[in-house]
């Protein structure tokens, strides 16, 4: 454990300690040495519009993306082990998010969403609908930014929730049949309490990827127009090795530390009580 | 066994058919894919039944970039991740579950840090301890800062604690050492926290796009994704046919190899049940 | 294949001479972006190989390090680590912040004299806007490029239009599209009579509406900027009203790299893109195409673009010295000449034009002209200190303006006041 504990110091507490510290320094440039400025970082964050509307985008991005991939791979799941026709097909289907990296299919998604002659518009226009710049308006381009993230993620989390109910018994569906339960209210008291520990596991990685999952953005929207389609990771990316401002792009990387930190004790104490009811 | 009602008939009816637009929706970017990488470029946009087949995306994608050698690149480094990872995460694991020792707590819980504070927004400092380490453009540099997994340590250490203590007394009577025990006992017990952590690896560093963007400079270190993202950018717009063509080219093992595989994979991971 | 080729040659002289010319050989590491496609790395690759070959003093590692962002932060994240390439070719407009950053040199200390003159003072002058400052030459103009107009002429045709002239101010431009405009039975557009892409960085071609409105957006020392003169209000009106007003441009943002494929597939009858399109609309327009300069407003006027080399500070002087010979070399018309044929880049300077590749070039396909024409009206392109900082706030506000968000005038004041803060360590 201690090549382990090494790594993680080198790697984690090193660099986050050192990060926390430059965001009190400003950025060295050229032959002007980094100074101690106090919380004048944190002062410009405040006041800093672009942040408050990534934090806000980040925000609808977690508040869809999260429960939506969630609710779509636990659907995937249910209907992948029902033996419905053509499961192989599904299961390949539901399947092919993963394998495919985000970055080189995030070109697809641009034609898709591409006005005009983009696979969307094509199958609108064949009803005769107007075309529509999905990617190049600020009120849609967030929500076509997170229709990519969904997809990805949901087919990957369907494998664990599929491997969960595989380990639930099927005398269990005939007990409840048996004694006359409906199918809502099978999943609803035995399916679904069964399948919380993966769902705990599933959600911590989903809270994890709607802050980390911005390949996309580098190659569809760039974060536009006017930062609508920003989020915290890629504004963090773009202040540190865009604008070479390290200093605040450490500033940045504290807030969201402490907003992954504020979100992991309210899952802690929100799942809880739950997990422990198996 | 009871024969099915009407209701229930119509009710799988939906489901079906809410299963299959799903995924028929979910296989588009991979449909579009093959459509572009098998017809010549005046068909991207151009979807006509009888339009001529090419390989000649195919050709120019592999003569316009080494995509072999990014692929290997990706390969070294996924497997050399998960190998260091299932090794050091072990090891860790089973020395918090099982031993105590003093400060043991305060361990755990630095080590719980990195759930949160993932290696992936540390890029600007971990780019200049690469460089004390002279490490910059390798491969162990892209892999190294995730070896320590939290989330390795932290899925492990749960399944190890629900491990009963008297299986390894057991064991130790019979004269295995610690190691012994957690090699015969502890890690079959553990397959399927193994299984299922794996994949979450394996998908993440295949994915892994801006810290290798940042740490590799050479055809020689550079992941697929990054060999991808360099080859698609260009002055004279999106060419989807080819780069569509070196996406396939590149993915295209891994989803073959779920196609001929999906059953042995999905049954081995569904017999090893994850909790 | 000729690359391998000269590659092994190369190393066969190297191995020839062994160790006697090894202790004296000076390594370089060389960083170039592409942002034309493969084959350009291999043209570089190809002619940097040809110059270790001649000359086994010197090792070159040319380095594609992918699109020129990605360029740029590795050269300034190894810069920054102490670990520089010896030369780049990186944006002309990161100057400023290469400067600031104290990571490069200028060319000056290692060019003779008679050198400064000849080949320094034998490019276009547009160009050297972005490579000069306080009197010193720090990037020398390589891959450059400027946009242009590209019309389908069929679609003029089609429209009544004179399919070989093209639109030639900017009242012109409005009256061709408003004919080039195509609506179907329910009154959506079908084609659109023109396309400026202004996703990403809207700033550049809108450089192509500020400058002939007459406005000039940052001062050479680059520490000053003009984003909300009445000229620039006017320009940003201009654009907006193409999709608000006259209905002829798609409204939003628009994407640069789906641009040539709109333009190949109909769904635009003009678009404005850099230069280093020629190759690829001449390879895939299915219909007749001509190439124009801007149009004109109170005068003619075009942004430049494109990369530099630049003279990285932490190295020997050996090392410097022999990095300026192969830019020399490098840049001299007859490489110039194969470079910008292979590419579509504009060659830097008159004489590169006057080479017999070029001439026959050219001859061949008179549209490469037009850009060097349009050389005479070029201005710099937008680049201060603070370049990242700075180029985002007035993108955002032009992304605003577009959006119909804020009006032209609003957005612009907004960009002016954060740009003055935002410069006001540098005055």
């Amino acid at each position: 454990m201690t090549p382990a504990m090494i790594l993680l110091i080198t790697f984690t507490h090193y660099p986050a300690i050192q990060t926390i510290i430059n965001s009190f320094f400003s950025t060295a440039r050229g032959r002007r040495k980094s100074v101690f400025i106090g919380w004048d970082n944190y002062q410009t964050l405040l006041q800093d519009d672009v942040f408050w509307k990534v934090l806000i985008n980040n925000f609808w991005y977690a508040v869809w993306t999260i429960p939506l991939s969630i609710v779509l791979s636990l659907a995937m799941a249910l209907w992948v082990n029902d033996k419905l026709k053509g499961r192989g097909f599904l299961r390949m289907a539901y399947f092919t998010p993963t394998v495919l990296p985000l970055i080189a299919v995030a070109n697809i998604w641009l034609f898709f969403y591409t006005p005009g002659f983009g696979l969307i518009d094509q199958i609108r226009g064949l009803f005769g609908l107007a075309e529509q710049n999905w990617m190049g308006s600020p009120d849609t381009a967030l929500y076509a930014m997170i229709a990519v993230a969904i997809w990805k993620e949901a087919g990957f989390f369907m494998i664990f929730y599929l491997a969960a109910l595989q380990t639930i018994s099927p005398t269990l569906r005939e007990a409840a049949s048996i004694e006359g339960a409906s199918k809502f209210y099978y999943f609803h008291r035995v399916l679904f309490p069964l399948l919380m520990p993966t769902t705990l596991f599933v959600s911590i990685n989903a809270v994890i990827n709607s802050f980390r999952l911005v390949d996309h953005i580098f190659v569809m929207t760039e974060g536009g127009p006017n930062n609508a389609s920003s989020l915290l990771l890629f504004y963090i990316y773009k202040v540190a090795f865009d604008y070479w401002d390290t200093a605040y792009a450490a500033t940045l990387t504290v807030v969201m530390i402490a907003l992954l930190i504020f979100l992991a004790i309210g899952q802690f104490f929100f799942f809880d009580r739950r997990v422990h009811y198996k | 066994m009871f024969r099915p009602t009407l209701t229930l008939n119509y009710d799988r009816v939906l489901n079906t058919l809410a299963a299959w637009l799903l995924a028929l929706f979910w296989l588009l970017p991979l449909a579009y894919a093959g459509w572009t990488a098998f017809h010549p470029a005046e068909y991207e946009t151009r979807f006509v039944p009888f339009a001529p087949l090419t390989l000649e995306n195919f050709a120019q994608a592999w003569s316009e970039a080494p995509f072999a050698r990014y692929f290997l690149n990706t390969m070294i480094l996924v497997t050399g991740i998960l190998a260091a990872q299932f090794t050091l995460c072990t090891l860790a694991a089973f020395s918090f579950a099982r031993f105590t020792f003093p400060g043991r707590n305060i361990l755990f819980a630095l080590v719980l840090i990195q759930l949160l504070v993932m290696p992936d927004i540390l890029i600007v400092e971990n780019y200049q301890t690469m460089r004390r380490l002279d490490l910059i453009d390798t491969i162990a540099a892209i892999g190294l800062p995730y070896v320590a997994s939290a989330f390795g340590i932290f899925l492990l250490r749960q399944t190890f604690m629900t491990i009963p203590k008297e299986l390894d007394e057991a064991a130790r009577i019979e004269g295995c050492s610690y190691l012994g025990i957690l090699w015969r006992v502890y890690i079959p017990l553990a397959k399927p926290t193994f299984l299922a952590y794996g994949l979450v690896s394996v998908s993440h560093h295949w994915n892994n796009f801006v810290w290798p963007l940042i740490i590799t400079n050479s055809v020689e270190t550079r992941p697929l994704t990054v060999g991808l993202s360099i080859f698609a950018v260009t002055d004279a717009g999106i060419q989807w046919s080819v780069i569509n063509a070196a996406t396939l080219m590149t993915s295209g093992p891994l989803l073959i190899a779920f196609l001929l595989f999906q059953r042995q994979f999905v049954q081995s991971f569904m017999r090893a049940g994850i909790k | 294949m000729f690359s391998n080729i000269f590659k092994t040659a190369g190393a066969a002289t190297v191995a020839a001479f062994g160790f006697a010319s090894h202790a004296l050989a000076v390594d370089l590491e060389f960083y170039f972006p592409v942002a034309v496609g493969g084959a350009a790395a291999d043209t570089i690759e190809h002619l940097t190989a040809e110059y270790v070959a001649a000359n086994p003093g010197v090792n070159i590692e040319a380095i594609y390090a992918g699109s020129y962002s990605d360029a740029g932060q590795k050269a300034l994240t190894a810069a920054r680590g102490g670990n520089p390439p010896q030369i780049s070719v990186l944006l002309s407009t990161q100057m400023f912040t290469l400067i600031d950053e104290d990571v490069i040199v200028p060319f000056d200390d290692f060019v003779s004299e008679e050198d400064k003159v000849s080949w320094i003072g034998g490019f276009y002058p547009s160009f050297m806007e972005n490579s000069q400052t306080g009197g010193k030459t720090y990037g020398i103009p390589f891959q450059r490029s400027t946009p242009v107009l590209y019309w389908n002429k069929a679609a003029f045709a089609e429209a009544g239009l004179n399919p070989d002239v093209a639109p030639a101010n900017w009242d012109e431009m409005v009256e061709f599209a408003m004919k080039l405009t195509k609506k179907d039975a329910n009154g959506d557009v079908t084609q659109w009579g023109v396309r400026i892409p202004s996703a990403g960085f809207p700033y550049w071609l809108f450089q192509g509406l500020s400058t002939p409105a007459g406005a000039i957006l940052a001062n050479a020392d680059g520490n000053k900027v003009n984003f909300n003169g009445p000229k620039v209000v006017e320009a940003l009106e201009y654009l907006v009203a193409l999709s608000a007003d006259h209905g002829v441009m798609q409204p939003g943002s628009i994407e640069w790299g789906t641009t040539p494929k709109a333009f190949f597939e109909g769904e635009t009858a003009m678009m404005w893109t850099t230069t280093g399109n020629l190759t690829n609309v001449r390879n895939n327009a299915p219909f007749d195409f001509g190439v124009a300069m801007l149009p004109a407003k109170e005068r003619r006027g075009a942004p430049t673009g494109g990369g530099n080399f630049y003279l990285f500070k932490d190295s020997s002087d050996e090392q410097k010295q022999a990095a300026v010979d192969f830019v020399k070399w490098i840049t001299a018309p007859e490489q110039a000449a194969v470079w910008s044929i292979a590419t579509g880049y504009v060659a830097p300077s008159p004489a590169a034009w006057e080479t017999e590749e070029m001439k026959a070039y050219t001859a061949d396909f008179p549209p490469a002209l037009v850009a060097r024409d349009q050389l005479e009206f070029a201005v710099a392109e937008l680049s201060t200190y603070e370049n990242g900082k700075v180029t985002q706030a007035f993108n955002d506000a032009l992304a605003a303006a577009i959006a119909g968000e804020t009006s032209a005038k609003e957005a612009l004041d907004e960009a002016q006041a954060k740009a003055e803060r935002i410069l006001k360590p540098y005055q």
